[in-house]
């Protein structure tokens, strides 16, 4: 009698673990594909970024303490995030959770904002992606990343609600797994966009 | 039975060197992106040193977040997992080195005839 409950038991978390591998899988695939996406508008960046059409270069474009806040501002919400997983798994701790995914959400949406203003300045001063190659490659480089960004903004504020109501349940840690992946993803992203892009071009 | 997601993470987490990890990432991280930014901003080297050594940095950085923050070695634990990362390397390294390659070629072989990579623009005639 006892066996049979437990097998019943073990048949149930083994199907549980089965969900979760294949959900982990499938996600991976995304972020690999989506490695790859990234890497074409890095070639294709590589390729133009000399073709300014008598236009700005990168040199002249970019402000670097400005850049260096955003990047210090996205790592650290990576990090923050970090702690969002720590405090959902070892102490499932629905209060933590909730402040240190709000807090990383405060600073995804930093972020978001300082690049929003970058781009709307830029358009301003006539150096919208119409401009040149160049121009071109950069917004549509650095605009997808943001575009990520806000994605995982609105994911993530539809978590921190599930979060609320429900509680750190096991699918709920599921689901922030599958977050954290994406955002920590993002931060290797802008670590190449700051190297390649920014730190590049302005030498 | 505890599903896998707590059996990579958990591993990693409940050890007692979780919050220690996390925080030793950060200050890495955070250290490897000053460290290019005062080489890049205070010119501290020749041209191409300093593109060199950003590069390294990049690289170091990446292994950094990779290990700290994504816990990859964890996460393609699973044999599939594993392939999927290979083969994306794989993908990834066709797609940049051949593009910079080739272009470059074109580049070269364009030399002088092509108004866009001017600096004057193109003037219609």
């Amino acid at each position: 009698m006892t066996t049979k409950i437990l097998d019943h038991k073990h048949m149930i978390n083994q199907k549980e673990n089965d969900v979760d591998v294949k959900t982990l899988f499938g996600f991976w695939v995304y972020i690999m594909s989506d490695c790859i996406l990234f890497a074409s508008i890095f070639a294709v960046y590589a390729v133009l970024h000399t073709s300014t059409f008598g236009g700005p270069s990168s040199k002249e474009l970019f402000s670097m303490p400005f850049v260096l806040t955003e990047t210090i501002l996205l790592l650290t919400s990576s990090f923050t995030y970090g702690l969002v997983t720590l405090y959902a798994r070892r102490e499932k701790s629905k209060a933590l959770v909730l402040i240190w995914l709000g807090v990383t959400f405060v600073l995804g949406a930093l972020f978001l904002l300082m690049e929003v203003r970058e781009f709307s300045n830029l358009i301003r001063e006539g150096n919208g992606p119409d401009r040149s190659a160049f121009l071109s490659a950069f917004f549509t480089l650095v605009g997808t990343h943001g575009l990520h960004v806000t994605l995982g903004l609105v994911w993530m504020g539809n978590l921190l609600v599930q979060v609320w109501y429900k509680g750190v349940t096991s699918v709920m840690m599921r689901k922030l797994s599958m977050l954290g992946l994406f955002w920590h993803f993002l931060d290797i992203i802008w670590i190449f966009i700051f190297t390649i892009v920014y730190l590049m071009g302005t030498l | 039975m505890t599903n896998t997601f707590d059996v990579i993470d958990e591993k990693f987490e409940s050890s007692k060197n979780a919050l220690h990890s996390y925080v030793t990432g950060y200050v890495l991280s955070l250290l490897f992106t000053y460290i290019p930014y005062l080489m890049v901003t205070r010119h501290l080297f020749g041209k191409d040193s300093t593109i060199f050594g950003i590069a390294v940095f990049a690289v170091i950085q990446l292994c950094v977040q990779v290990y700290f923050f994504l816990h990859l070695p964890a996460r393609v634990r699973p044999f599939w997992n594993f392939f999927v990362l290979m083969f994306t390397i794989l993908i990834i390294s066709f797609l940049v080195v051949g593009s910079l390659w080739i272009m470059h070629h074109l580049n070269m072989n364009m030399m002088g005839v092509s108004p866009f990579h001017s600096n004057e623009g193109y003037v219609p005639q």
